[in-house]
């Protein structure tokens, strides 16, 4: 197949199951019919099951706790280091 | 009834302090202040002198193995060593022990808690070799200690959430409810760590308290703080750096790496209860409801309850 700009010789690729023919000259890429439809769906597919965006890092990472472990570990602690854990950190 | 014979201890005890305190007893005008008085340890200093009176019940054949121990020099610079000397004496039908004065972490500042002293002492503390140590070594109280705090929480009346407590306890493994013998650890342990078991002494800390201590499962050393941990109480931070000396120290309780939990996991369970309970008894004798804190361990016992129960 020739490209339709320049002429020169088209190659035939395959992207994720998608034909698509570049041109060995001017690097057009000519697609089928529906083949740009399937490139998007592909994309879109891509974008959800790319990885969440990392969490802000933190000065300690939280170190691992028990299955019975209280939820939502490393959240609220300020407000129990009160009076009656510190009597707890020195009790039998 | 009660205080007024505590009273009385607490007078003669200071007396004692004093009479060891100095070599001619009526001139010395020092202050003797209670350090600590319960029925399981009255302590008193004077000067540079500390005098504890021990539990009525003490096994005394046993503390003198628990002196020997906190004596020996394979424990330098990890227990305080008792005064040189007699080793004990009797006030009341209680044994006596006689220590240097060391200060302790300050109470009204558990924030400068030296959580990797404690780490680096109990690793070193564990590390030793049992068999070069005076025998025989008791074994390690802390599961009966739990089995006590129960023991307490159920002679203090019913509470609506002794039925939660009742629950963690009953899925707890026999050996750590103190119902069958601990047969698969021999390390040498404290048995009762918690920030009042540290103090500084010239220029270094060190761990106090022999009466707990024995030969036992090491992990339960580190499970007060872990289950202050996994109660969401002990700062992600003040965890790490503890669980950090102790590991960096080559303590064998945990793995070096990896997830401390399949290790610490019977022992923190053991000391959440045993905290919980103690916390309802406490609050049955005071007429008060649990406060924030007690709940948050009452709830770490909830938890540990609705898991499956663990093979004993």
């Amino acid at each position: 197949m020739q490209c339709p700009k320049c002429h020169a010789m088209m190659h035939t690729y395959n992207r994720n199951g998608v034909q698509i023919e570049q041109c060995s000259g001017c690097r057009g890429i000519f697609l089928d019919y529906g083949e740009l439809e399937s490139l998007t769906r592909l994309e879109s597919q891509w974008s959800q099951q790319a990885p969440p965006p990392a969490p802000a890092p933190q000065a300690y990472p939280a170190p691992p706790a028990p299955a019975w472990g209280a939820p939502h570990h490393g959240g609220h602690h300020g407000h129990h280091r009160n009076k009656s854990f510190g009597r707890m950190l020195f009790s039998s | 009834m009660a205080r007024a014979v505590s009273a009385d201890l607490v007078r003669a005890l200071g007396t004692a302090a004093r009479v060891a305190a100095h070599a001619a007893p009526r001139d010395c005008a020092c202050s003797a202040p209670v350090l600590a008085d319960r029925s399981d340890g009255t302590v008193v200093r004077h000067g540079d002198l500390v005098v504890k009176a021990h539990a009525s019940d003490t096994d005394r054949a046993g503390l003198d193995v628990q002196l020997a121990v906190a004596a020996h020099p394979a424990l330098a610079g990890i227990l305080l060593a008792p005064l040189p000397g007699p080793p004990r004496t009797e006030l009341d039908g209680r044994p006596l022990t006689y220590w240097p004065h060391g200060t302790p972490v300050d109470p009204e500042h558990p924030e400068h808690a030296p959580w990797e002293a404690a780490g680096d002492l109990l690793a070193r503390l564990h590390r030793t070799p049992v068999g070069t140590l005076p025998r025989p070594l008791p074994p390690m109280r802390g599961p009966r200690k739990a089995a006590e705090a129960l023991a307490r929480m159920r002679k203090a009346g019913p509470h609506p959430v002794a039925a939660v407590i009742e629950r963690a306890w009953a899925a707890l493994p026999a050996w750590a409810r103190a119902e069958a013998p601990l047969t698969h650890a021999t390390a040498l342990c404290h048995g009762d760590l918690h920030l009042g078991q540290l103090v500084h002494h010239e220029g270094r800390w060190l761990l106090i308290d022999i009466d707990d201590l024995g030969t036992g499962d090491p992990a339960w050393d580190l499970a007060r703080p872990a289950a202050w941990y996994a109660a969401g109480l002990l700062p992600p931070d003040e965890w790490a750096r503890f669980l950090g000396a102790y590991r960096a120290a080559g303590g064998p309780a945990v793995p070096a790496e990896g997830d401390p939990w399949p290790a610490l996991d019977v022992p923190a369970k053991a000391l959440t209860v045993q905290t919980a309970a103690l916390a309802v008894a406490k609050s049955l004798r005071e007429s008060r409801a649990l406060d924030e804190v007690e709940e948050s361990v009452v709830q770490s016992c909830d938890r540990i309850g609705a898991l499956p129960a663990e093979l004993t």
